[in-house]
């Protein structure tokens, strides 16, 4: 499994918990639950870039 | 002689929360200002809402998703034991180590973790399952793995609990 599957399905699965617990209505919750899967993801790429960039 | 204190008297349009959830039936009344008492508790409040307040809090924590089929929350309880079981799972396949002892404060920390999946880390230690010691890379994503669910199982039983409570609808 790479690096990147593996922050896929973490993001994924914390995203549908998150959704859940944190808001009240299924509408909000698919909401929240798709704007957390998008901000882990995004996060782990730009995170990594920095990364790669200081390690250069 | 008429007393000086009479309570309710001084401030009548003084909303009183219980200390019950936020959004009970009294809470609801309060906010909207209705003078209407609650009838006796056993005809107002629901059959979901009586008996041992923590006994979704406490299933949620052995079984993921448990405390939400105690509410008869089914969808809510499938997706959120399916997300934390596959977690764990996943965790168990990329050889994630179990914390079994508290050497250093992050083995502290990660024991803390694992032990909030409940039942699942009891039973995969009896089982022998998971990695004693952390050989390759994806074993170290399998370790946060295991510890993450842990911490979610216990977000979910919280909310469940606030499910219970009234806290959350």
């Amino acid at each position: 499994m790479t690096h990147f599957a593996a922050v896929v399905l973490f993001a994924f699965f914390a995203s549908i918990v998150f959704g859940i617990t944190q808001r009240e209505k299924p509408r909000d919750m698919i909401r929240y639950g798709i704007y957390c899967f998008v901000l882990f993801v995004a996060s782990a790429i730009v995170l990594s870039w920095v990364m790669f960039l200081i390690a250069r | 002689m008429r007393p000086l204190l009479v309570p309710g008297s001084l401030f009548p349009a003084l909303v009183r929360y219980s200390q019950k959830g936020m959004a009970t039936e009294e809470n609801k009344n309060a906010a909207a200002g209705s003078d209407a008492q609650p009838g006796p508790k056993s005809a107002s409040q629901p059959a979901s809402q009586q008996g041992f307040v923590y006994l979704p809090l406490i299933v949620g924590w052995l079984v993921p998703g448990g405390g939400h089929f105690l509410l008869r929350k089914w969808g809510r309880g499938a997706l959120l034991g399916g997300s934390i079981l596959a977690m764990f799972a996943l965790g168990i396949a990329m050889q994630g180590k179990l914390y079994a002892g508290a050497h250093d404060v992050l083995d502290i920390l990660g024991l803390a973790g694992d032990l909030g999946n409940g039942l699942l880390y009891f039973v995969s230690r009896i089982a022998g399952w998971g990695a004693d010691q952390v050989m390759v890379t994806t074993a170290d994503y399998g370790t946060r793995f295991i510890v993450v669910a842990g911490l979610l199982n216990v977000i979910a039983a919280v909310d469940a609990h606030n499910l219970r409570t009234g806290r959350k609808s």
